[in-house]
């Protein structure tokens, strides 16, 4: 067989380009709107923000300074020493970060059987009632948007200062965050386990024990340690309002420029989240897995 | 009638079904006993008392009827102001984080930059940033550019460098290397190769991400001014210490209704960028 490529024909070939012409200028336009948008609204957003680029510019050498002071004196010759003074307060820090972790722990714990107990509510396909879906969602809502810091600052008043409020705060936020991830996972679910069971005269709770939770644990866990992983980051700052953990020193040093105790405590926070990313992030792969082999 | 079940003649029919997995119920109990011993452990160590729970209980009950009717009472001005602020801060903080992320993200996807040293210390860079929370970030550019808004702005940037980094890099290292390959194959360098296999192959991924952060950018900036940063998080810190809560409650339904329109602002814009079905 001949196939030979023919040569378009010039009036054709003209008019192809010209469309192509259009098309890229119709794409470069609504670039170049896009960018002047975001140009724009960078300008405003930068005066409400009260950008200031020259102080940025005077004082970045005050950040890299700043680094440098909050670095210890680490002599070779002394590095025992030097260690030993830089971490002067290990004991007592490493008893607040222990803390920091139990309350990220707990409070991803009751969030999470909260979330468990209202996911079920929230999922369209299990809900018993319209009206109580839509409610259950709006609540959920509600506590995931309110910022967990925010909750701590109306709990240390209504509760005292102390761990237990930074808990609560946690478990709130917690619940909310995880309610709509799980209600999704729930609304994912194949039904007819459920369909099967209920036609078999199973009770909603029996249905939920034995058609529902087989399908959705795997990815409750995962999503659960997930959050762990943020609340161990949230519950490090719950002391900046006085409710519990490690933030509390950290504030202290901070404010009253104790500088190598910054770097001390940050390098043990930093530890402690990078080491417990890894950590999840092992933990749920072995989940998804599991979820997969399925 | 329904007759019952002859259960014992299926239980010598079926054995297998019957029979109880006792191994496996075990580890679940003993998985379950340890997540409780440790709960409780730590319910004690941080001081839980039932006494305060419902002390606190009942205080919580006197301040939701205090926080009716929400009202601004006044400082309506202000609060709008604070507001406007605090969407600055977040507008600008992720603008900032994407545009510093692009490059780096490239320079941290292991099929741009084939180099596993580099790979390795950009990505552990980009772990320390992002371990490190907002409100700690805050604190620290405080000390460089004084106390106020801007100083909030850049604490988002630099928290949202470390984790738009690791996302961008991970959407680069997806990507189908077709096109790339593509654009090699008709004589197309290193640059050529990420700009016209690779970036557009991203863009959409990475401004749904950017819009994603944006949402969550905003929550941040309402706490922000807990430490001085800026923002609505300065009435909100104050108002609360002197307990003026329906001041308090409005505050709350502004925050609440600025992140519920952004939601479905940004909603439909991620899908206009991806191209799905809209839902």
């Amino acid at each position: 067989m001949d196939t030979r490529i023919v040569p378009l024909a010039a009036e054709r070939g003209a008019a192809l380009e010209a469309s192509y012409a259009r098309a890229v200028a119709a794409t470069r336009r609504r670039t170049i709107l896009t960018l002047a948008a975001i140009a724009v609204l960078a300008v405003a957003a930068g005066f409400a923000a009260e950008v200031r680029p020259l102080v940025l510019l005077a004082n970045l050498g005050g950040f890299t300074a700043y680094l440098g002071r909050i670095l210890p004196p680490l002599t070779i010759a002394n590095l025992g020493g030097d260690l030993a003074e830089w971490y002067w307060g290990l004991p007592k820090w490493a008893a607040l970060l222990g803390e920091t972790l139990l309350m990220a722990y707990l409070g991803t714990l009751l969030g999470g059987l909260a979330a468990f107990l209202l996911c079920f509510g929230a999922a369209a396909n299990l809900a018993r009632s319209r009206f109580g879906c839509v409610l259950t969602r709006r609540a959920l809502e509600i506590f995931r948007t309110v910022p967990e810091v925010v909750f701590a600052l109306i709990f240390v008043i209504a509760f005292g200062l102390g761990p237990m409020v930074g808990v609560m705060a946690l478990a709130i936020h917690t619940a909310g965050a995880l309610g709509k991830l799980f209600s999704e996972v729930v609304e994912n679910i194949d039904m007819k386990p459920v369909e099967g069971l209920t036609a078999a005269g199973a009770s909603r709770v029996e249905a939920i024990r034995f058609a529902v939770l087989p399908q959705v644990l795997s990815n409750f866990a995962s999503y659960g340690l997930l959050r762990f992983e943020i609340n161990v980051r949230g519950a490090g700052v719950m002391g900046f309002v006085g409710a519990g953990g490690i933030g509390q020193e950290l504030l202290v040093a901070i404010r009253n420029f104790y500088y190598t105790d910054v770097s001390a405590i940050l390098l043990m926070i930093i530890a402690t989240v990078v080491l417990i990313d890894l950590g999840t992030e092992r933990l749920r792969h072995h989940l998804i897995g599991l979820e997969q082999a399925r | 009638m329904r007759e019952a079940p002859d259960l014992a003649a299926l239980k010598a029919r079926y054995p297998q079904a019957f029979r109880v997995a006792w191994a496996a119920r075990l580890t679940g109990l003993g998985g379950l006993g340890a997540v409780l011993a440790l709960a409780a452990f730590a319910m004690v160590r941080l001081d839980f008392s039932a006494a305060r729970i419902l002390n606190g209980l009942g205080r919580l009950g006197e301040f939701a009827l205090l926080m009716l009717p929400p009202s601004p009472e006044g400082h309506l001005a202000d609060f709008l102001r604070a507001l406007a602020e605090t969407l600055g801060i977040a507008f600008l903080g992720t603008l900032t984080a994407a545009c510093l992320a692009l490059p780096v993200a490239f320079l941290a996807a292991r099929n741009v930059v084939p180099n596993p040293v580099l790979h390795f210390a950009v990505r552990r860079a980009l772990d320390v940033m992002r371990s490190v929370d907002v409100l700690i970030w805050a604190l620290i550019w405080i000390n460089v550019v004084g106390l106020g808004p801007f100083a909030g702005a850049l604490a988002i940037a630099c928290a949202d460098l470390g984790a738009l980094g690791k996302l961008f890099s991970e959407a680069v290292e997806t990507v189908d290397r077709k096109a790339a390959e593509g654009v090699t194959a008709s004589g197309g360098g290193a640059l050529h190769r990420i700009r016209f296999g690779l970036v557009p192959a991203v863009l959409p991924v990475l401004g749904s991400q950017v819009l994603y952060f944006f949402e969550s950018n905003t929550r941040s900036a309402t706490i922000i001014g807990i430490v001085g940063a800026g923002g609505i998080g300065q009435y909100l810190t104050e108002l609360i210490r002197v307990l003026e809560l329906q001041q308090v409650a409005f505050l709350v339904l502004m925050v609440l209704v600025t992140v519920a329109l952004i939601d479905a602002v940004s909603g439909r814009l991620r899908r206009a960028l991806i191209g799905g079905e809209p839902r």
